[in-house]
């Protein structure tokens, strides 16, 4: 099992989840988050002072897949969430020792 | 049938009272202008009143979200302290009748027109106790909350309310009876008509005395004097809280018409109406294009600051200005709020809804504006008065801070101004992320 952890751009959000049900994805975990990569900061001002916006706003998405899905659903996410431009987001993939279901017991793949 | 017969036997039985009470009652000349001006005072003290949920609204808003129960709280307590106060002693410290011209008596605690007052013993040529003790009051309690907002987010509950005692129940009565009690300011022939100075710029000294003890929020101003912007936590409870004061400055202005028994007196309440709507609006407006221009975007804080300028520039004098008059001195307004929030950061004088440029500037601008329509003002006298209010309220708030910083302490710790005031100081917070459910 892969756990596979995608930051990107929030308004990507449904098209990617969209994309994924499609391909057979039965499960994902969702937060708002702050961050920064290549894209970096940019400034503001408020009631006349200048400050700098360090952190820009993302949607992390957590998914735990089937070892033989995972590159599938990379690739799905990677060209879903793509605008071709600077602070598109990153994708990260982990090895996942355990899965169980809470209602059943169900352990690995059948909990997934 | 049994109902029938109980009617027209009360019928019966009340008809001799008619005919006497026809007899005693005077034409509705005589009375007409008592309840009208009653009437005036009553609605305008209504929606004056409502400045407080404005007030409350707008501080709510531009605080962060770790102060907004605390910000809740001082509102609705300094409220309910200044209508004590007002009671106990302020109102006829304030209005004390015959006196020197400089202080009445204290410690004369208002005292209501007896239950069914009859016209014999009513005050005919003005309104009923009630009502104007009523709407004098809410104006104490508009002063009380501009200095809250400067305040804000570093203040102690307890030694704020302890200022807000001194300042509604001695400090503002004591320099309101110089105008508007007929005393020496009112003799010299100043003109403020509804408390640009009296008001507002009341307000606006005692809460930069305040600013200036308190110091400014942690993290606000680094060493190397550069700005750390600390945005407030709902723009549309602000927006809000700013439409209520506009909508409750027509009884702030409307109602210090203080008559409404002619042609001309209720006409000239609907001119005040207009005007501040206008000044309120060409306020908001100057402050939408310059920051534009200055800032290439508009900023949404500064424009209601610039709605509130607008609305305080124009009430020293809401009656006798066109309404090209109106927006042209709210506009000034305007100005005043935009150029003067960033000159009080490089001060290093934190005001967190930018209380002091709206309240205090605008309110001089608008006490000098008034020599421009009013042909009885005379630019000395009104320097003279704003010197007056501004020398007496500072230098007394700063003696009250002080002392009151000195006896009590009047900052949170650094520790709990950091968590918070709303966790630190009431262990309540306005927006709890996991609430057991």
């Amino acid at each position: 099992m892969k756990l596979i952890i995608a930051a990107i751009k929030p308004f990507k959000l449904e098209e990617v989840r969209e994309a994924l049900t499609t391909l057979g994805v039965r499960g994902m975990m969702v937060t708002e988050i702050k961050g920064f990569g290549s894209q970096s900061g940019h400034t503001e001002i408020y009631r006349g002072a200048e400050y700098a916006v360090n952190f820009v706003p993302k949607v992390k998405l957590e998914l735990v897949v089937a070892d033989g899905m995972a590159d599938q659903v990379v690739e799905t996410i990677q060209t879903t969430a793509k605008t071709d431009k600077i602070g598109d987001g990153k994708i990260f993939v982990l090895d996942v020792n355990q899965a169980v279901r809470v209602r059943t017991g169900e352990t690995n793949d059948d909990a997934l | 049938m049994k109902i029938k017969l109980l009617l027209s036997t009360l019928a019966l039985a009340a008809m001799p009272a008619v005919a006497l009470a026809q007899e005693a009652t005077p034409s509705f000349d005589e009375i007409g202008p008592y309840i009208m001006t009653t009437l005036l005072f009553c609605m305008a003290g209504f929606l004056v009143f409502f400045m407080a949920a404005g007030f409350a609204m707008l501080e709510g808003g531009l605080v962060r979200s770790k102060n907004v129960t605390m910000q809740m709280t001082k509102n609705i307590a300094l409220y309910s302290v200044a209508a004590i106060m007002y009671w106990l002693i302020g109102f006829n410290l304030m209005y004390p009748g015959d006196f020197n011209g400089y202080v009445g008596s204290f410690f004369v605690p208002t005292v209501l027109d007896p239950v069914g007052v009859s016209a014999a013993d009513a005050a005919l040529d003005y309104a009923s106790i009630g009502s104007d003790f009523f709407f004098q009051l809410v104006f104490v309690a508009a002063t009380a909350s501009i200095v809250s907002g400067a305040l804000a987010e570093r203040i102690k509950l307890w030694p704020f309310l302890a200022f807000v005692v001194i300042l509604t129940g001695v400090m503002y009565p004591i320099s309101g009876s110089w105008q508007w009690g007929g005393g020496w300011l009112s003799e010299a022939g100043f003109s403020d008509f509804a408390g640009s100075t009296v008001v507002h710029s009341v307000g606006g000294w005692a809460a930069l005395a305040g600013a200036i003890i308190l110091g400014p929020r942690l993290g606000k101003y680094s060493k190397e004097g550069k700005v750390t912007p600390m945005p407030g936590s709902n723009l549309a409870l602000a927006t809000l809280g700013t439409f209520i004061l506009w909508l409750g400055w027509f009884g702030f202005n409307g109602g210090s018409q203080l008559a409404m028994g002619t042609v001309g007196d209720v006409s000239d309440v609907s001119r005040i109406f207009a005007n501040t709507n206008m000044a309120a609006a060409a306020g908001a407006i100057t402050a939408l294009i310059m920051t534009q221009l200055l800032y290439k975007k508009p900023d949404l804080t500064m424009v209601l600051n610039g709605a509130l300028a607008g609305l305080v520039s124009i009430t020293a004098e809401p009656l006798a200005p066109t309404l090209f008059g109106a927006l042209w001195i709210g506009s000034v307004g305007g100005v005043i709020v935009v150029l003067a929030v960033p000159l009080l950061d490089k001060l290093k004088i934190d005001d967190v809804v930018g209380a002091i440029p709206v309240h205090l500037f605008a309110g001089i601008w608008g006490t000098i504006a008034v020599v421009f329509y009013n042909t009885d003002a005379a630019l000395g006298t009104q320097l003279l008065g704003i010197a007056a209010y501004g020398v007496f309220t500072f230098v007394g708030a700063l003696i009250v801070w002080v002392i009151l910083k000195a006896v009590v302490g009047i900052r949170v710790s650094e520790e709990d101004e950091l968590i918070g005031l709303d966790k630190a100081e009431l262990g309540m917070e306005a927006y709890p992320e996991f609430a057991n459910s």
